[in-house]
């Protein structure tokens, strides 16, 4: 604060350093062991993008064993049993525990910056995420210290990983994993609504970040692709700890559906890895580049047509599985098609750095190479998405070479760059420009040497995942080139950690805006604010910093919205989605223990029923229950000591919004749209049951007849509509009535929901004996869950208003509830329009 | 919410007709190209199981998907069109780049013209497939 001319006199500085400590002391980072309790974005982006470099620094350490049993013929350095771990747990991992939540990390981190907000709408949230993350992830790795890690590749094909391999693995993979997913939508929850309602004033649609363009589509894909491996996760287990026959085909199951629901997630999945890394390469360029980008617009474009058509591609990893070719063909059609937009943002990444004047920089070289490979890996994928091709390559080294160029082509090199480029915002410190480049063409030659040999030990017939080979099948050099390639990549990777861990204590601070960038996230002072920004701009550009003379001196000196903290309280600017005018000023959550609580008990839950520990399992779900519900009472929907502030520049905003203007509205309604997609792959399972069978549903097999459905139905929307009344009378201040609705609402439920189970139960429906049952159950049983949340959620409006917690203005719960109610309805009719009414139907 | 003035030098000098703006506008020909893909999917592979079997000709489904390929395109020209009319609003051009409520309007029509580009091309990849293959083998 010492630059000269930042305040016009001694009082408007005193005005302003007064500002300045009320803020620094509203979002001072917890110190000593209270540190861990912080849920700041800085703060946890930090912990989330560490943790995700150490999954990927474990993973590595799997691939050089790969890399060292394969380096000659007829190696024991691995036995088979232990390579199958090995390989399996360095796909999951790579995939799970790095490629996508380091996406969620480097969000965390740096969006709230982009867009000049304070934190993310739901703090407490990430940080729930992230220690889900970390548990889950130190779950699943730590398996292979005990010889217990699955071993049926990342994608876990059943009947092998259900009849042919013995053991925890499976389970520690499908319970560990499914526990991290539901931290992976969380995050996105989070970053959709950060994008939509956080920006600054002024950052109208067509001005934000490209990043943010990238994080919206990639959040909304992980909204309707993990939920589906959700839903395969669910049927998987169900069959290993129930034996509900959903892939057994001696009982009419069948181990495609599994292929089907893993691969609507895969294949987007790999898009969901890539997109964010292109979105640091679209925030890298024009700052390497000192022009904006060209093509705005076409990037905007290439974002969301990816986002897209990358759904329509999921079948080309199934394409030797004997499916009709008409099938194949339109998944086929769609793999081609994906290139055009793939396309469009690499030209016009070229066009911005041939537009402008290039600077020469270490994350511009991570950029350069990562285009290169990239583009490698581009070609041979429009390759193997020709069925006659894949036919050919399927399931050999050819593949393993074609994705890994494609991953860290378009996914490590990118978040490398990304790492160099951002390190100051994070750390205050530079990495070194010298060790860089020597990283960088340490990792480039070495990724090369160990993958291009590939293509043809692939071509030649060396299949995946074979744990050895025998001499003289022409594999011996090509493994051994392999093999030194990795030693040298592998190099390059430790040049960057010592980097990274090297201590800095007596390098200087980096200057501020180190690469004269124009984007916002770098108004950051050196050494960092806990509070970000010491006051939230008026954008006027998307390159505020190149456009806006003076705009960091007045943000400085705090002369836009929210300078200071007047109560004390950690506050942050929501505002509309199109034309970001601010609506809002959010207070939002300080340090808490409760969201690391709530993970424990939530890693009880999965971990405990991986060993079939029931009971604790069960304890545990309860506790993670009980602390989510003193996390949301304390916590959420607080009643503010006024109705609206002054957040500076004359402007005067309301403290607390309900119903579709909050925020908490917006996460339910984007939750609910993944919990639709997990539910509609439970429908299409029944469904693909019934086009692969001829008769489905069995003639021999009961059905769940047609009155408890319809009678549950019956109950449920009646529920459904006492909901919504208890809503509209609370908005009226009717006490009585909205009492009188939700009290009986309760009933409802409950009998709504005894004739769901009454339905299968009473006809006799055995899920083990026949995967029509099974499935049957498997949708009651999704029903059940819901019914269940739906009646906590009624208890607990009913509890919020009785402590006052909840008025007739102050409703933000009762509308949330309600908005959860239209999705079990919803739910609830298509469960009993398919069990009950489709066998009426046939 | 609170109505507060904007500066005089960020009012568009032609402001775009009042209509309330959302995103949705540009996910529709995406959307329309995501149902005709699924629904094409889904006809050719009902077909294949239940009605003509594994050795059967595709018959009757290669219109169907023919008839709803043309409604498609038509939807998504139409999208198009109308993105197409909002990004020539008034008389400014690409890139729309100003933080005004013309310029958002704008680029909110080119973007939606874009992607009825993509949606319409990725859609006619899809229909080609029923002009080659004839039959569920």
């Amino acid at each position: 604060m010492s630059e000269p001319n930042l305040y016009r006199d001694a009082d408007d500085e005193a005005r302003a350093t007064a500002q300045a400590k009320r803020l620094a002391a509203a979002w001072k980072t917890p110190t000593g062991w209270r540190y861990w309790s912080a849920v700041n974005n800085s703060e946890v982006g930090l912990w989330y993008t560490g943790v995700a470099f150490l999954f990927f620094l474990f993973a590595g350490v799997l691939a050089m064993l790969i890399r060292a049993q394969l380096a000659v013929p007829d190696n024991d350095l691995l036995s088979a049993d232990t390579y199958n771990q090995v390989f399996t747990l360095h796909g999951s991992v790579m995939m799970f525990l790095f490629g996508v939540p380091i996406f969620e990390a480097f969000s965390i981190l740096i969006l709230p910056q982009m867009l000049g907000a304070r934190d993310l709408p739901f703090p407490r949230l990430s940080a729930y995420g992230f220690w889900c993350f970390i548990i889950g992830g130190v779950f699943v790795c730590g398996s292979i210290f005990f010889g217990v890690a699955p071993q049926g590749g990342w994608f876990m094909y059943p009947p092998l990983s259900t009849t042919y391999q013995e053991g925890l693995g499976a389970d520690i993979w499908l319970l560990g994993l499914s526990f991290i997913e539901v931290s992976s939508i969380a995050a996105a929850v989070e970053l959709i609504v950060g994008v939509l309602k956080t920006r600054p004033p002024g950052m109208r649609i067509n001005l934000i970040p490209l990043y943010s363009w990238y994080i919206l589509v990639v959040a909304g894909m992980i909204l309707f692709a993990f939920p589906p491996l959700i839903a395969g996760d669910l049927l998987f287990e169900l069959e290993r700890a129930f034996d509900w026959p959903f892939f057994d085909h001696t009982r009419g199951g069948d181990p495609l559906l599994w292929q089907h629901l893993f691969w609507i997630f895969g294949h987007p999945e790999v898009y969901i890895i890539f997109l964010p890394a292109v979105a640091l390469v679209a925030t890298i360029v024009p700052t390497a580049s000192g022009r904006p980008i060209v093509g705005y617009t076409f990037i905007v474009l290439a974002a969301v047509g990816t986002g897209f058509i990358s759904f329509g591609l999921w079948v080309h990893h199934m394409f030797t599985t004997g499916m009709p070719d008409i099938s194949l063909a339109f998944f086929s059609a769609a793999s081609e098609a994906v290139a055009i937009p793939t396309g469009v943002q690499i030209f016009c990444f070229l066009a911005t750095a041939l537009a402008g004047r290039f600077v020469k920089s270490v994350p511009m070289l991570f950029v350069a190479g990562a285009l290169a490979i990239f583009v490698l890996g581009g070609l041979t994928g429009v390759m193997v998405a020709l069925a006659p091709f894949d036919f050919q390559a399927h399931d050999t080294y050819f593949i393993v070479a074609h994705l890994h160029y494609v991953l860290i082509g378009g996914m490590l090199f990118p978040v490398i760059a990304g790492l160099y480029y951002f390190f100051p915002l994070a750390m205050s410190k530079t990495l070194s420009e010298r060790l860089g480049r020597i990283a960088f063409w340490l990792m480039f030659i070495g990724f090369n040497v160990a993958f291009m040999p590939m293509h043809f030990t692939g071509l030649l017939g060396m299949p995946r995942r074979v744990y050895t080979y025998a001499p003289d099948m022409g594999f011996d050099v090509l493994n051994m080139v392999s093999t030194v390639g990795s030693v040298i990549l592998a190099a390059g990777v430790a040049v960057l950690v010592w980097d990274v861990l090297r201590p800095k204590g007596k390098q200087p601070y980096s200057k501020r805006n180190p690469w004269n960038a124009g984007s916002l996230e770098w108004l950051a002072e050196m050494p960092g604010e806990s509070w970000g920004m010491r006051s939230i701009p008026i954008i006027k550009s998307r390159y505020p910093l190149w456009d806006q003379p003076g705009l960091m001196r007045d943000v400085d000196a705090g002369r836009f919205y929210l300078p200071d903290a007047e109560e004390g309280k950690r506050e942050t600017l929501i505002s509309s989605i199109i034309d970001a005018e601010p609506i809002q000023c959010l207070r939002v959550p300080g340090p808490t223990f409760l969201t690391m609580w709530a993970a424990i008990f939530t890693g009880g839950l999965f971990i405990f029923a991986t060993y079939s520990w029931y009971v604790a399992a069960l304890v545990s779900g309860g506790l993670a229950l009980v602390t989510i519900l003193i996390w949301l009472w304390t916590g959420t929907a607080i009643i503010p000591e006024k109705p609206q502030k002054g957040i500076g520049l004359g402007v005067t905003v309301p403290l607390y919004a309900s119903g579709a203007k909050s925020v908490g509205w917006w996460a339910t309604f984007i939750t609910m749209i993944g919990d639709m997609s997990a539910f509609g792959s439970l429908v299409f399972g029944y469904f693909f049951f019934w086009t692969v069978h001829d008769d489905f549903p069995p003639a021999d097999s009961p059905g769940p007849g047609v009155f408890w459905p319809v009678l549950a139905l019956g109950l449920i929307a009646a529920s459904w509509a006492l909901t919504l009344l208890a809503r509209r009378c609370n908005a009226r201040n009717q006490a009585p009535g909205f009492y009188g609705a939700l009290g009986l609402a309760v009933p409802c439920t409950l009998a709504g929901a005894y004739s769901l189970w009454a339905g299968p139960h009473f006809n006799g429906l055995d899920p083990t004996l026949n995967v029509y049952p099974a499935t049957v159950w498997v949708l009651v049983l999704w029903c059940l869950l819901h019914l269940a949340i739906g009646l906590i959620m009624q208890l607990y409006c009913l509890a919020r208003r009785g402590a006052g917690r909840m008025t007739a203005v102050h409703d933000i719960d009762i509308r949330n509830v309600a908005l959860f109610w239209h999705f079990i309805l919803i739910t609830a009719g298509v469960t009993v329009a398919v069990i009950a009414g489709f066998p009426e139907v046939l | 919410m609170n109505e507060q003035k904007r500066p005089i030098d960020q009012q568009a000098p032609e402001a775009p007709p009042e209509e309330r703006e959302t995103l949705w506008l540009i996910t529709f020909s995406p959307t329309i190209w995501a149902v005709h893909f699924l629904l094409s999917y889904m006809a050719a592979s009902v077909w294949c199981a239940k009605v003509a079997g594994r050795g059967g000709a595709l018959g009757d489904v290669r219109i169907a998907v023919g008839v709803l390929t043309l409604v498609a395109l038509a939807g998504i020209a139409l999208t198009g069109w109308r993105g197409w009319r909002h990004h020539s609003f008034g008389n400014a051009t690409a890139p729309h780049d100003f933080d005004t409520p013309g310029d958002r309007h704008r680029f909110l029509g080119f973007s939606t013209l874009l992607l009825s580009g993509l949606s319409f091309v990725a859609t006619i990849f899809v229909a080609l497939c029923v002009v080659f293959i004839r039959s569920c083998a």
